[in-house]
């Protein structure tokens, strides 16, 4: 297992998470798109830290993300029901309100 | 007595306030108020006058001032009385009239629908003129000298709805004004250069020289234009004939005692500031005057026209007297005038109640039917006719005495004498035209004659007690060279062109006739008749420059000065000879030819009128000076309103129009600045704005993949911009 191997497996897991995020329409699935950037970032986090400085910096850096995505995840599921009750779906191309 | 004198004047002024304000509810509307002031008034005047009487003391003088208002350091207005002889005579010639005026008011006005006005005027114009006589300072005179005019406004136009009166009333004001501002300038010059105003501190300082020469001369003569105003003299006496609008009892008061009274006693307060020259343009003045205002008199057929014009005459002795030097001549003319006068428009007064017209031409015959009021006129008569035993002749005759010893001295001016010699002829003749065609022959007027009948007896006690001070014995007894009148009322030295003379009044003066003093003389002789051939300037001690040459003899310096003296006196001696024996026969003489024309029918009236057709109607047109004054000085003002008029109109106007429409024309540039750069600027920034946020929103497009897909993108290209 090398450094190298990780990257590339975090940036295969960065590119389906961006793809879904731009291609998805549900609210729901970008959302999970996002995830999957997180957690792209997650093993780079713990990746670098690991093979690079021999410190535990990145590992808990990576708790705090998953905490924050966990949070963001409850924020954005209550914005997505809140969409939904108002206009009956959750389609983010229907979210074009603050189109100029 | 002589200490409380300031009440004098406040007592009519508490009771005009009360009158005007409340007369209407007060018992018979308040004329016993102004009656009980006056008379108390004329009380307290006969107080002070056996005050000053028992002094007998041609110097007496009672002063009071009191500092009124203080300017800095520089200037203090004094408030005060001042009472000597002549005051004290004044005072009981004005409270006399007037209370006789108040007295015969009260039958004369009765039922009239303003009569508390009529009496509360009465009051403002007593007090006025007492507060006239008894002012110490030429602040003061000045002051009252304008209220008299406005209570002699307010008289003249009682009858208002008239439209003859309420013109009359604004002319005796307009020429009053007239007068008034040469009054002010020669007040204003004497203030300035003396910085005093108080008659004794002014001459005081004219006599250190602070006023002298031309300047001194222009003063004087302003302060007369007052007394011309006021007293109708020759360019302003225009005024007078038509004041008889007013109620007759107001033109005798304004004739007799107050108003013409206050111009002539002006002159003769401030007498001695005059120079010769001044002398010289009052005497010809009053000249002027007493000749025209005669030969009007001559012509008119109104009973009031004919004494307001003899008035006016009698006023111009008066001044003529004071301007020869006759300085005792004309004010007692001025208090004898007052008494017979008075009485002349009281009789008229009399005569117009009872037969309801003023007209001589519907009169006649009156004698019968009225006898108080033709005997007290017929005294009266006597008496401005210049008949001996009567006032008039005594102090007529000091008049004629002081012009002829005038004409003396300096035969320049021999004419002032002739022509008033030749006046008081006329006088006689039209004073007993006047009564023969009011109260003798037959009534040309049945119907008004049947009518006629005695006045009320408060009409005429007023007469009667007029008459009787018609008389001379009153001023002087037969039986003594000099009265008290002349005893006390002196000539002041002059303090013009002298340095620091005491006031010295001369003992040796002979029926009053003072001689000027000599430097006058000589100064007049000098200044106007350039050979100077006359005996006096000839004489080394006097001459206009000298300053010894003050005195009047009293304290002669040398033998020369005692002789000049002595011819002074020869020479009063003679005119006053003269003049009485020449006076005497032409008033005769007009009386005889009044009778000769009007009475006995010698000569026919209407026969001499056509013959001399031009002259009569020149005369009864009053010599045209209301239509020269009309086409001249009103018609110049209207020709001088008008073209200041189309100067506003067109100029002004003009002008103000110009600048409204340069002022128009400006803001227009400036709208269209505003609205195109100023608006334009904001609009253009806005559109600009406008057209730049419809091209940037397109940027947002509100969706999602977009946002996300420049994000990734951006963030590819700093990748590459940092790989490479």
């Amino acid at each position: 297992m090398t450094l190298d191997k990780l990257l590339v497996i975090a940036a295969a897991l960065f590119c389906c998470g961006l793809y879904t995020v731009i291609t998805r329409r549900n609210a729901v699935a970008v959302l999970m798109g996002v995830e999957l950037i997180l957690n792209a970032t997650n093993i780079n986090f713990v990746a670098f830290s690991f093979f690079l400085h021999r410190m535990m910096g990145g590992q808990i850096f990576a708790v705090f993300v998953i905490v924050l995505a966990a949070a963001e995840a409850a924020v954005a599921l209550a914005i997505f029901l809140r969409m939904f009750s108002t206009t009956g779906t959750v389609e983010v191309d229907a979210a074009n309100e603050l189109k100029g | 007595m002589i200490r409380y004198a300031y009440i004098i004047p406040l007592l009519p002024l508490a009771s005009f306030f009360i009158n005007i304000a409340v007369g209407k509810r007060l018992p018979r509307k308040g004329d016993w108020l102004s009656l009980a002031t006056i008379l108390a008034c004329l009380a307290m005047s006969v107080g002070i006058f056996l005050e000053v009487f028992r002094a007998y003391d041609p110097n007496f003088k009672y002063h009071v001032v009191t500092p009124w208002l203080t300017v800095g350091d520089r200037f203090t207005l004094n408030v005060g009385i001042l009472v000597d002889n002549i005051t004290a005579v004044m005072l009981l010639v004005v409270t006399g009239v007037s209370t006789l005026v108040h007295l015969f008011s009260i039958g004369y006005m009765h039922g009239d629908p303003r009569y508390n006005r009529f009496f509360a005027y009465l009051s403002i114009f007593s007090f006025s003129m007492l507060g006239l006589v008894l002012s110490e300072s030429f602040f003061f005179i000045y002051v009252f000298w304008e209220l008299v005019g406005l209570s002699s406004y307010l008289l003249i136009g009682f009858w208002f709805e008239k439209k003859s009166a309420a013109d009359a009333c604004k002319k005796a004001f307009i020429a009053n004004r007239v007068g008034d501002f040469g009054f002010l300038i020669g007040t204003l010059i004497i203030f300035v250069t003396c910085g005093v105003l108080g008659y004794d501190q002014v001459f005081q300082a004219i006599g250190e020289g602070k006023l002298s020469g031309t300047l001194l001369t222009i003063a004087g003569i302003g302060i007369f234009c007052g007394a011309i105003g006021k007293s109708a003299q020759f360019p302003l006496h225009v005024w007078l004939p038509d004041a008889m609008e007013g109620p007759t009892p107001v033109s005798a008061l304004i004739h007799a005692a107050t108003m013409v009274a206050a111009g002539v006693y002006l002159v003769g307060r401030v007498y001695p500031m005059f120079t010769p020259d001044a002398f010289l343009f009052i005497a010809y003045i009053g000249f002027i005057t007493l000749f025209i205002a005669a030969t009007i008199a001559l012509t008119q057929n109104d009973i009031k026209k004919v004494l307001a014009y003899s008035t006016c005459s009698q006023l111009g002795y008066m001044i003529m007297g004071l301007g020869v030097g006759g300085y005792t001549a004309g004010l007692a003319h001025l208090t004898t005038h007052a008494a017979f006068k008075a009485c002349l428009f009281l009789g008229s007064g009399s005569v117009i109640h009872a037969v309801h017209s003023q007209d001589l031409r519907e009169m006649g015959g009156l004698r019968k039917k009225m006898p108080i009021t033709f005997v007290t006129f017929l005294i009266a008569t006597l008496a401005i006719a210049g008949v001996p035993g009567f006032s008039g002749f005594f102090s007529k005759d000091m008049i004629l005495a002081a012009a002829l010893e005038f004409g003396m001295k300096n035969p320049h001016h021999y004419i002032l004498f002739f022509g008033a010699l030749f006046t008081a002829g006329m006088t006689a003749f039209y004073m007993f035209r006047l009564v023969i065609l009011t109260f003798f022959g037959a009534p040309k007027d049945h119907h008004k004659y049947d009518h006629a009948h005695e006045s009320p007896p408060n009409m005429w006690v007023p007469l009667v007690v007029l008459a009787i001070f018609s008389f001379s014995f009153w001023f002087k007894s037969p039986f003594v060279e000099k009265g008290w009148f002349q005893t006390l009322i002196t000539k002041p030295a002059t303090v013009a062109n002298i340095a620091r003379s005491p006031a010295a009044p001369a003992p040796m003066e002979h029926a009053a006739v003072m001689a000027p003093a000599p430097e006058v003389v000589s100064a007049v002789s000098h200044g106007t008749s350039a050979p100077a051939g006359t005996p006096h300037a000839a004489s080394p001690a006097v001459h206009g420059e000298s300053p010894e040459g003050a005195s009047h003899g009293e304290t002669p310096a040398g033998a020369a000065r005692g002789a000049e003296a002595e011819h002074e006196a020869h020479l009063a001696h003679k005119a006053h000879a003269y003049a009485m024996y020449s006076s005497v026969a032409v008033g005769a003489l007009g009386i005889f030819l009044a009778f000769v024309v009007y009475s006995l029918g010698w000569i026919d009236p209407v026969r001499v009128m056509s013959a001399l057709k031009p002259l009569h109607t020149f005369l009864q047109n009053k010599w045209y000076f209301d239509e020269l004054y009309e086409a001249t000085v009103i018609g110049g003002s209207k020709a001088l309103s008008r073209g200041l008029a189309w100067f506003d109109l067109h100029v002004v106007d003009g002008l103000v129009n110009l600048a409204a429409q340069l002022g128009v024309f400006v803001s227009f540039l400036v709208g269209k600045f505003d609205n195109y750069v100023v608006d334009g600027a904001v609009n253009g920034l806005a559109s600009a704005t406008i057209g730049g946020g419809s091209i940037l929103r397109r940027l947002q497009t509100g969706k999602l993949h977009h946002y996300v897909f420049v994000l990734a993108g951006g963030a590819l290209v700093i990748f590459l911009i940092k790989a490479f």
